[in-house]
């Protein structure tokens, strides 16, 4: 077992950037994860795709504490995930998170959502934490839209400031929970293209989605859940040209036309 | 001509061209100006023909003798009842010079005359603080925040209580009435309660189920139990329970007692915005790494807040007309003191009450009604914002 070490600015800490040891989980009497075994290395982009209620979202929202579980351990770049709320917060600092409905904040300015945080949570100057908002929303190319609120995005608009707004934060790790779900088709590209981009520069990323296009593209390994259980975890060319358990054949055969 | 006879060809209309433009008409006379405006509001059935009717009828009966009482038949001046008597014990309209005679008792009670100035001090800061936090485009907003709601409180005290050491002699509450006590009430109230009420709501929402249990318990019990109750338990109860040194003041318990009824009330409202707020608001917030307080304060508080601000200016208005009740506690606000007046023998006339009445009447209403105009305009305001 890991050894807890506050999460600072050395870079890597612990072997992996996420540990997930015999995680499980319930809801009431429902056992949404049993028994769920993954590690993702630093720098390493992680696919995680499933028919729905297979409880893929539900794990990656319990790394960074959104959920809670019941047995097992999760260890975020070296921080063991425990009860602790410091030690939650300190987690939730390292890891940026990406929703399939944007949330972003509709009361403040696209600039000001990507600002909040830095400024409150890591006490950065105004002035920093803009500039980098802007050279952030650069990034995902909406330079323009800085002033402008969020009701007055498109979705996809929308997807890539929440985007900028968790790389604010300079986080270790960027999970996404299907980005691109609420999105109308023409719209779903631009997201991704930002996430190809991120992906390529070395982000750590686990990514909930079912755009198998992306994760043919992107992911160093590709996870198959079903019925809370990770069924098979493979390599994108493994895992597309040559699945192995049944239940990831038939999922695939349905997804892909 | 050479146009193609298509007219001509097609008797049943299935197709056309325009051949030159319509001629622009005058609209008929009954649909535009004051005679097509009337027809289209208020004679377009026959329902709308007898509500127009009935309102018309409604207002010939109030409205003149209304106006005939206020204005035509008052009488302005005169420095005791007989101005306000009509000849042959007939009736006068309202007594004017009975408020005029009366106004400083209205507005300061009984507070010592040459002590006045200190009143009229502290309404010019509270007009002041007030403005200056209501003025949403006034210049060092954060300053005024900080007068208004630490130097004004402060300076209110000193001012009307009295500071001995600084030559201030003290003026005790119970010789306060009239205005100044209905402003501090509603003052007090209004600032204290919506910082109350938000603690409630939130504590209301809490996880901790001790902090929970007290605040629903706390919210119910004094919605369950009428403001007058409060006040009579805080002015005749609390001292049966304390020893008379600790007994706080008459005033400041009536104020207390408004304090946490209003409190009560707001934790509602606030909970009714907070409850508004999309679950995704907190995991987004909570994702940044933002603790409890600071996605309260940053993310849901703004956003719940801004969606309730007509039931929490609803439960000002509620509380200011409320402060009239603190005379169950023995207290002289600005009701109580025109109540006092009116059985004063020296203005006894058959129209002092209704002219004592009437007066409430239009001083509460204006002020009601600015604060309704003024929500409404903050409220227009943030809309205007949304669309941007």
């Amino acid at each position: 077992m890991m050894t807890e070490q506050s999460a600072g600015t050395e870079p890597t800490k612990g072997a992996f950037a996420v540990e997930v040891k015999s995680l499980h989980k319930w809801f009431g009497a429902f056992h949404v994860l049993a028994d769920i075994n993954l590690n993702v290395r630093h720098g390493e982009r992680v696919v995680i795709c499933g028919p729905s209620g297979s409880g893929k979202s539900t794990l990656i929202r319990c790394v960074n504490a959104l959920e809670d579980y019941q047995r097992g351990e999760i260890v975020v770049d070296g921080v063991v995930l425990t009860k602790n709320l410091k030690r939650v917060d300190e987690v939730r600092r390292e890891v940026g998170m990406v929703f399939q409905q944007f949330n972003l904040f509709p009361h403040l300015t696209v600039l000001e959502n990507c600002t909040l945080a830095p400024m409150h949570v890591r006490k950065m100057p105004k002035a920093e934490a803009e500039a980098i908002a802007r050279r952030l929303l650069a990034r995902v190319k909406i330079p323009e839209q800085a002033d402008k609120y969020p009701a007055q995005l498109s979705g996809g608009q929308q997807q890539r400031v929440a985007i900028a707004r968790a790389l604010c934060m300079n986080p270790r790790i960027m999970m996404f929970d299907e980005p691109t779900s609420a999105l109308d088709p023409e719209m779903i590209k631009e997201v991704l293209d930002v996430m190809v981009e991120l992906a390529e520069e070395g982000m750590t990323m686990l990514v909930v989605t079912h755009e198998m296009g992306f994760a043919r593209q992107v992911a160093d390994r590709v996870v198959f859940m079903d019925g809370g259980q990770i069924i098979e975890i493979d390599t994108p060319d493994v895992f597309f040209s040559n699945p192995q358990h049944e239940r990831t054949k038939l999922f695939l055969s349905q997804i892909i036309r | 001509m050479s146009r193609t006879p298509l007219v001509a060809m097609t008797e049943d209309d299935a197709r056309y061209v325009r051949e030159a433009p319509a001629p622009a008409l005058s609209p008929p006379i009954t649909s535009v100006g004051v005679l097509g405006w009337m027809k289209a509001n208020l004679f377009s059935s026959w329902p709308n023909v007898f509500l127009t009717l009935a309102t018309i009828a409604l207002l010939v009966w109030i409205v003149p003798p209304t106006v005939r009482f206020l204005l035509i038949d008052a009488v302005w001046s005169g420095s005791d009842r007989t101005a306000c008597l009509a000849p042959e014990g007939g009736e006068t309209g309202a007594c004017w010079a009975f408020v005029r005679e009366r106004m400083s008792y209205f507005i300061y009670g009984s507070y010592p005359v040459a002590e006045r100035w200190r009143v009229d001090l502290f309404f010019a800061l509270v007009a002041l603080g007030g403005g200056w936090m209501l003025w949403l485009d006034a210049p060092h907003r954060g300053l005024g925040a900080v007068f208004f709601f630490a130097a004004v409180p402060i300076a209110s005290y000193v001012l009307l209580y009295g500071w001995p050491t600084i030559g201030l002699a003290i003026v005790d509450t119970s010789l306060w009435g009239g205005v100044l006590v209905t402003v501090v009430v509603t003052t007090v109230g209004i600032v204290t309660s919506l910082p109350i009420g938000i603690v409630l709501a939130l504590g209301r929402r809490s996880d901790m189920p001790v902090v929970r249990l007290m605040s629903v318990v706390f919210i119910e019990f004094v919605r369950g139990v009428p403001l007058i109750t409060v006040l009579f338990m805080a002015s005749v109860m609390l001292p049966l329970f304390v020893p008379p040194a600790w007994s706080p003041d008459k005033l400041l318990r009536a104020l207390i007692g408004v304090m946490l009824f209003a409190a009560a009330y707001q934790a509602e409202v606030v909970r009714a915005g907070l409850e508004a707020i999309p679950r995704g608001q907190y995991e987004a917030g909570r994702a940044l790494g933002l603790g409890y307080w600071r996605l309260h304060r940053l993310i849901v508080l703004p956003q719940a807040l801004r969606i309730t601000i007509p039931n929490i200016v609803n439960s000002f208005i509620a509380l200011f007309k409320d402060t009239t009740l603190v005379f169950v506690a023995g207290i002289f606000d600005f009701l109580r003191t025109i109540e006092v007046s009116r059985a004063d023998p020296k203005w006894a006339t058959p129209v002092t009450s209704a002219t004592g009445y009437a007066f409430a009447a239009i001083v509460y209403f204006v002020c009601c009604y600015l604060m309704a105009r003024y929500a409404d305009s903050v409220e227009r305001r943030l809309a205007r914002a949304d669309r941007r």
